[in-house]
């Protein structure tokens, strides 16, 4: 099994890696949009979703309730309204540049995951292998460049609608988006400033900062949320914004614009676009766990890798254990996966705690808190690391 | 890498077929919101050329600067201030001519010059070998032997800039004032010039069966 696996042409095996990251993610992002209503209810006090349930799972006798008061079945239920409701297609908007914008939402979204590492297992020779589809050198950067796509859907959604609520929207996400990228991008430097000592290869790849996250020694196992509390604070709040998350939700605000640039969408087309949404949300979360979390690594100061040594999962010299490797990945990728998971209910518990920003606030948040603290940071930390690593 | 292998032909001519064709429907395009996306398309093939020559850096550069900060400020003035495509005024036409005839001069230069000197006549040395110091050495040359250029490169940006602005005003004041207004945060401008150009075409003509 295995060795047809690798025997397999590059292009198949790419595109069977591929189907396969997808087919976890796009649930995981169906997922949250139901966690979101359930998260929301505990927040404010309510029940949330509890009354669907598949009538095989009704008659077991405990689980069935269990899953049914968590709202599990609710997933299923809301995908197959949204599937089969009627499409509207207003009158009013261009059609083309209306149809194609979920479109333009999605690909990006997922596109993203591409250069995202997420687990890791040893080889013979003791070195780590980390599983991801494409390690490509530029790692980080492709991210940002990729995701940075995504604003093209909410522009071409509101201004093919033709209405001013949408409009408005989409105007005011454009306008949040290009802003915060700053602050998103120069936040991490500090990290790679770190990461990338005198005399190394110079490398963008995520991959390389949870190596080095997962070093021996006191200075080597910290994450660099202790490290760098600033960058990490900083690189949170933009992905909060570049995701359009609330509290800086200007692209729906709901309140003034009823539904900002999705106003006249329904159906499945509406959707997309927040399943994009979540894989955003997704992928940013995996990055900032990447980043500032320690990626597959337990604990802090504990590397995977002596959590595989305790439990035994190492390989041994001259023979090549599958079984050992395979329990090694799922292992990183069960407690990286736990780690995003947490962040995406981090997301969901901002939201429902701090109020919206006005839509001058969230300009005057970006351009003169977020940029100077981050600005200050990346030189502060750059003469440090100059001193320290010299 | 010096020759392109036989898989790698049919990616290239068709981003490179993309890529110019998006070059020139951004120049005939009537309609600037579809110009500007013809704008993107082109980025994004200039992105994909960059992969296939294996310079990943500058690709993902290409799409981080160009497509996804660039672009977006293109459309965004466009949707904001409602440029309207096909103005039927021509109000600088010496000034089209001269720059047309220069254009002109400088293409067929251009194709001269790569008909002349386009073959190498050794394989280009290969400068970079090892995965990720190219990263290194790109931004290194940049701030030591590349200074000038860069500095000269962003000193032109400046110039068009001040150029679009200085073209800008000139249509009233009424623009300025407004342009001001939404740099201010208040994207209810926006909202109410909507009702002009374009978009109450695009209303009226919806209306007509």
């Amino acid at each position: 099994m295995i060795d047809f696996l690798t025997n397999l042409p590059p292009v198949v095996l790419g595109l069977l890696k591929g189907l396969a990251v997808i087919c976890v993610i796009f649930p995981i992002a169906g997922a949250c949009s139901m966690a979101e209503r359930k998260v929301s209810a505990w927040l404010q006090g309510r029940y949330g979703p509890n009354r669907v349930i598949v009538p095989w799972f009704a008659w077991m006798p405990f689980v069935g309730r269990g899953l049914q008061r968590l709202g599990v079945f609710n997933l299923l239920a809301d995908g197959g309204k949204l599937l089969f409701k009627q499409d509207p297609l207003p009158g009013h908007v261009n059609k083309f540049y209306f149809m194609i914008a979920p479109a333009v939402a999605i690909i990006p979204a997922f596109t993203t995951v591409v250069v995202v590492p997420f687990g890791a297992y040893f080889d013979q020779a003791g070195q780590v292998v980390p599983l991801m589809l494409a390690n490509v050198d530029v790692g980080l950067l492709a991210v940002f460049a990729i995701a940075s796509l995504g604003i093209y859907s909410m522009i071409l959604a509101g201004w093919a609608s033709n209405s001013k609520y949408s409009f408005l929207g989409s105007v005011r996400a454009s306008a949040q988006l290009v802003s915060y990228e700053l602050s998103l991008t120069l936040s991490v430097l500090p990290v790679f400033l770190w990461v990338n000592a005198p005399g190394t290869v110079g490398s963008l790849s995520l991959a390389r900062v949870v190596e080095f996250q997962s070093q021996p020694g006191f200075w080597g196992g910290t994450w660099f949320i202790f490290l760098m509390p600033v960058s990490a604070f900083v690189f949170l709040v933009a992905l909060f914004a570049e995701t359009n998350r609330l509290p800086f939700d200007m692209i729906e605000s709901e309140a003034d614009l009823v539904g900002g640039f999705h106003t006249e969408y329904g159906s499945f087309k509406w959707s997309l676009f927040f399943v994009a949404e979540y894989a955003h949300m997704t992928v940013g979360s995996g990055v900032f766990v990447l980043l500032f979390f320690g990626g597959w690594n337990p604990l802090p100061w504990l590397p995977i890798g002596t959590l595989f040594g305790w439990l035994g999962l190492v390989q041994s010299a001259g023979h090549v254990s599958y079984a050992i490797a395979i329990a090694q990945g799922v292992l990183s990728i069960a407690i990286f996966l736990a780690k995003v998971l947490f962040m995406i209910f981090f997301f969901m518990w901002v939201r429902w705690t701090v109020p919206r920003f006005r839509y001058d606030q969230v300009m005057r948040i970006g351009w003169r808190r977020l940029l100077p603290l981050a600005l200050v940071n990346v030189v502060v930390y750059a003469l440090l690391i100059a001193v320290i690593q010299k | 890498m010096t020759q392109l292998q036989p898989m790698a032909e049919f990616p290239f001519y068709f981003f490179a077929f993309l890529t110019v064709l998006a070059a020139a429907g951004v120049v005939v395009n009537r309609n600037a919101v579809n110009a500007a996306l013809c704008l993107l398309l082109s980025f994004m093939g200039m992105a994909a050329l960059f992969v296939l020559l294996e310079a990943y850096f500058l690709a993902v550069l290409q799409v981080l600067v160009y497509a996804g900060a660039v672009a977006v400020l293109f459309l965004f003035v466009i949707m904001l201030f409602d440029v309207k495509g096909g103005d039927p005024r021509k109000p600088y036409q010496k000034v089209a001519a001269v720059s047309g005839l220069l254009a002109l001069a400088l293409l067929i230069t251009g194709v001269l010059s790569l008909a002349k000197h386009s073959q190498l006549t050794a394989a280009a040395p290969v400068t970079t070998t090892v995965v990720g110091s190219d990263l290194k050495d790109y931004g290194y040359l940049l701030f030591t032997k590349y200074l000038l250029p860069v500095e000269m490169t962003g000193f032109l940006l400046l110039i068009a800039m001040l150029g679009v602005a200085m073209l800008g005003r000139k249509q009233g004041k009424e623009t300025g004032a407004s342009i001001q207004e939404a740099g201010g945060g208040r994207p209810e401008t926006g909202g109410r010039r909507l009702e002009t150009g374009d978009r109450r075409d695009s209303l009226s003509e919806s209306r007509v069966p």
